[in-house]
């Protein structure tokens, strides 16, 4: 049972530590900027997801798959894929957003707050 | 001067002075610090799991990433999270703390253009296209599953 989880983490880390990885080469060989870096492996983990591959990568690594932004792509695709068993052609539009309406809300919400009390100091150095 | 021949030497300036980042440091670290918050995702995913033993993997995991996403913002507001990018790089960037951090920054540095086109506006100057090219790709997909279990 310990070494299972100890194992479990050490997928987790080296999964979520290689995909950070390759954005890392992309940074480096494209000088890409990171509203890029985060639409290509967005859209990365949304085709995988489409077609169920990524969710044995979530199985297999767990959260070393799933808070990499390209689980976010998965859980959008995999989120409107759900939904239209549910409630069909309703689901196909509503379910992306349904899956990761948390996320996105939590950091719309809180970066709004946060914005109110914090000012933009690490501008100056 | 041509304009052409001032953008190149403009470009030679800026590789001169622009840091030298090694390679293999730069990627290490990376390695290091993305790998580690994917650990503390699963470490809350756990704890999650160990209160919560009735709810479903999709749960425990958009909860798990919510936390990540609100240590990020609150780390921003406090201006932490720069010194950590600058060591990172991607390995804050990919993971979700990428895109808390590009929502909490451009909120805090337009609130001073105001509330609406400011604040409201800018804040989705980084975030705006990851969001509308995976819902827009969900849409998609879920239109053409729909379109097959019809058939």
């Amino acid at each position: 049972m310990l070494w299972a989880s100890i194992w479990m983490y050490c997928k987790v880390f080296l999964v979520g530590g290689a995909i950070c990885l390759l954005g890392q080469v992309l940074v480096i060989k494209t000088k890409i900027t990171t509203g890029r870096i985060l639409v290509i492996f967005l859209m990365i983990g949304a085709v995988l997801g489409s077609f169920g591959l990524y969710n044995y990568l979530v199985e297999w690594a767990g959260a070393g798959a799933t808070v990499p932004i390209s689980g976010f792509g998965n859980s959008l695709v995999q989120g409107s894929i759900k939904a239209v068993k549910i409630y069909g052609l309703f689901g196909a539009l509503a379910g992306g957003l349904m899956a990761t309406a948390g996320g996105i809300a939590i950091s719309i919400g809180l970066s709004y707050l946060v914005a109110f009390f914090a000012s933009s100091k690490t501008k100056k150095n | 001067m041509d304009i052409q021949e001032r953008n190149k030497k403009y470009i030679e300036y800026v590789e001169l002075v622009s840091p030298k980042a090694s390679w293999g440091k730069s990627l290490f670290n990376a390695f290091l610090i993305g790998g580690g918050i994917c650990v503390f995702g699963q470490m809350c995913a756990d704890i999650l799991r160990y209160f919560l033993p009735m709810t479903d993997n999709v749960t425990i995991s958009a909860w798990s990433s919510m936390m990540i996403i609100t240590i990020a913002i609150f780390l921003t507001a406090f201006g932490v999270f720069d010194n950590i990018a600058r060591f990172a790089g991607a390995g804050t960037i990919v993971p979700i703390t990428g895109f808390a951090n590009s929502i909490a920054s451009c909120a805090i540095e337009f609130k001073k253009e105001g509330l609406i086109f400011g604040l409201g506006a800018k804040m989705f100057f980084v975030a705006g296209p990851v969001i509308v090219n995976g819902v827009a790709f969900s849409m998609i997909a879920g239109v053409i599953y729909w379109i097959i279990t019809l058939l």
